[in-house]
């Protein structure tokens, strides 16, 4: 009883304890820039959980943050480190954008879910390049999916300039964005909030996963891999195989997480540029709520809700208390450093632990021996 | 059209804009070299270079005074480096995602204190161009190399500096053995935390310089995500290199004449889509990134974190 209650202590310590650090680092900077903190974080929770819309809201955020998340936990568990989230997303939105655009008079029915898969399959795509790369040539995932968000971001700006532009804004300064997709195509929502089924969508993929990376052999197989590939590749499973498989489901899933934000939410695109103009950075703030979720698809779920919370309450903090909302970003950093850095604790707990068990075992023996 | 790109104002133009443009790079590339060489991955050089790039800015807005801008730079990198170090070396965080906060939080701190202390875009005074004497007079070549700022100048200065230490110093072979075989180098009395420390603190610095480099000295302006992936690219830079200081040089240089080349294709209004040219660079990075990745074999001790066993 005592092992379970610690090994339950164990997943919940580092993350509530990097947040509680983090949160009075926050304090602390709110205090230095002439904030009060109190009115601050309680303007922050007003700002996430004041109505029904700023509920609504908060869902919204956490939606495409836990899509992510969960190809980051698919990707960590087996190993990769997948930096491409913010890339992916865009290619997921892309494909699915232009899905839609070219069928304007087709059946929402049919074509929502098609464009998601389109998003699911653009993404997976964006993913299995540095996966292969790394399968295949042994490139490092971290630099080749940091490269890929680059390319990324100039293909969205090509399309959006050229074959996605929408061509009836006059003028001759014609801004990089889309037209509206039909309205045919919104993913149906809640009205009057903006809480659209995607979120839905997201939590029982969040199961999806869990059954897949526990429950089938497949993924199994990927966090064997994530676990030792030395062991595994002797145990006859295809490393490499599955080393492109994870960073393909990981790429699929914030591709997916695009699509949903252009269906559900934005129902058209635009860029300024930047891969943040569109993701909201969700495709790093995907790595942060995978982290605290401790890689777990179903942690990923409150884990998701509370990062969401905190992006949109961040506004409200901003108006209170004239601090830029980019202090959550600062803390979101601190919070992934914490996290990382706790698990030395986890492991060093482990190890005394496994280092006692062998002691009792060994005094276990000592007085059988002695009874005998 | 073609043609007019490689007359030779453009050409003169092209080379002397990478010159200058690869000095962010180099010092963030070099000073990742450092650490890992010595076993250890800064993921948040970025982070770093825009701390740097801030403090830098800041210092020189106030004060107007460039050397108080650099020395900023300098502390705050340095913090930042010591800090990583710290997370990477005595807690023992994996290094691929706790550099990736790293990342974050000086995205967001830096934003946030220019929002708080700038408020708008504003430009400064930087270092100004030198000219070195008689050097800079000769034709062509005094126009592309010597008629830089000081900053440019140390970034070339450095690399030279960093191949030296690694190849003729002992310190600097404490670095590799330490990165290749921490355990033995620890037999040997040297010290694996104490070097690991030495290399990421010093990369922080780099970093730091990286960052005010664009911000007091090529571009002179501070924003909201300046350095733009630089310091990402430049951890890449380092694969690219083969951990090796003037091949990271010579990568830095590579990169940034495409880009240099990629601004120019823009400015002559050359029919190749702008994006296209942008990406360049980025594919480009892929591609070496493969070609070197067979043949060049890391430090075996890189993101291991070491502890004495027994």
């Amino acid at each position: 009883m005592r092992g379970r209650l610690s090994a339950i202590g164990d997943v919940l310590l580092p993350p509530l304890v990097a947040l509680t650090a983090a949160l009075l680092l926050g304090a602390i900077m709110l205090y230095t820039l002439g904030a009060n903190p109190i009115t601050g974080y309680a303007a922050l929770l007003e700002g996430a959980f004041g109505s029904t819309n700023a509920w609504a809201d908060t869902i919204v955020k956490a939606t495409p943050l836990l899509l992510v998340a969960l190809g980051i936990c698919i990707a960590f568990r087996a190993g990769v480190i997948n930096i491409g989230g913010e890339g992916q997303m865009i290619l997921g939105a892309l494909g699915a954008t232009a899905l839609g655009l070219a069928f304007p008079t087709a059946p929402g029915l049919v074509l929502i879910p098609l464009a998601l898969l389109i998003g699911f399959a653009a993404g997976g795509l964006w993913g299995a390049i540095p996966g292969y790369l790394k399968a295949r040539f042994n490139v490092n995932e971290i630099l080749s999916t940091i490269m890929m968000n680059a390319i990324a971001i100039q293909l969205m700006n090509m399309l959006l300039r050229g074959p996605l532009i929408d061509t009836t804004q006059k003028g001759a300064a014609r801004i990089p964005q889309t037209p509206r997709l039909p309205e045919a195509f919104d993913i149906p929502r809640l009205v009057p909030t903006r809480l659209h089924l995607g979120a839905l969508l997201a939590i029982v993929l969040a199961i999806v996963v869990y059954y897949f990376l526990w429950r089938t052999t497949v993924g199994y197989r990927i966090r064997a891999v994530g676990k030792n590939q030395y062991a595994s590749r002797y145990a006859g499973i295809g490393v490499e195989r599955h080393i492109v498989l994870s960073l393909l489901l990981s790429g699929a899933f914030a591709g997916l997480a695009g699509a949903v934000q252009v269906y559900g939410v934005n129902h058209f695109m635009i860029t300024d540029g930047t891969a943040a103009g569109f993701t909201g950075s969700a495709g790093f703030n995907g790595i942060v709520v995978a982290l605290f979720g401790q890689l777990h698809p179903l942690g990923a779920i409150p884990a998701s809700f509370f990062f969401g919370a905190l992006l949109v309450g961040a506004n409200q903090l901003q108006r209170a208390t004239q601090v830029p909302a980019a202090l959550l970003t600062a803390l979101n950093g601190l919070i992934v450093v914490f996290v990382v850095s706790s698990e030395i604790w986890r492991r060093r707990r482990a190890r005394k632990r496994a280092v006692e068990k062998i002691e009792i075992s060994q005094d276990d023996a000592s007085t059988t021996k002695v009874i005998a | 059209m073609l043609e007019d790109l490689f007359s030779a104002t453009v050409l003169i133009g092209i080379l002397t804009s990478g010159i200058r443009l690869a000095t962010p790079y180099i010092y963030a590339a070099i000073g990742e070299t450092f650490g890992q060489r010595s076993g250890v991955l800064n993921l948040g050089v970025e982070g770093i270079m825009l701390m740097g790039a801030f403090s830098g800015f800041y210092a020189v807005y106030r004060t107007e005074n460039v050397w108080l801008g650099l020395l900023f730079a300098i502390i705050v990198g340095g913090l930042m480096g010591l800090a990583t170090a710290f997370i990477s070396v005595t807690l023992q965080a994996e290094q691929g995602i706790s550099g990736i906060g790293v990342y974050l939080f000086g995205l967001g701190m830096s934003d946030l204190l220019f929002q708080k202390l700038i408020t708008q875009v504003e430009t400064v005074s930087g270092f100004p161009e030198v000219a070195i004497p008689l050097l800079s007079n000769i034709p062509v070549i005094g126009d592309i190399f010597f008629n830089h700022n000081i900053l440019v100048y140390g970034a070339y200065v450095l690399a030279f500096l960093a191949w030296f230490f690694f190849k003729k110093t002992t310190v600097g072979m404490s670095i590799i053995a330490v990165g290749e075989n921490p355990a033995a180098a620890d037999t040997l009395g040297v010290s694996v935390s104490v070097v690991r420390y030495f290399t990421v603190t010093l990369g922080g610095v780099l970093s730091g310089i990286a960052g005010a480099s664009l911000s007091i000295a090529l571009l002179n302006v501070f924003q909201q995500n300046l350095t733009n992936g630089i310091g990402f690219i430049a951890v890449a830079l380092v694969y690219f290199g083969g951990w090796r200081p003037l091949w990271v040089l010579a990568g830095s240089l590579l990169f940034s004449m495409v880009n240099s080349l990629q601004i120019w294709v823009q400015v002559m209004d050359i029919p190749i889509s702008p994006d296209v040219a942008v990406m360049l660079p980025y594919i480009l990075t892929i591609i070496v990134l493969v070609l070197s990745a067979g043949r060049v074999r890391a430090p075996s001790a890189l993101t291991k974190p070491y502890e004495r066993s027994g």
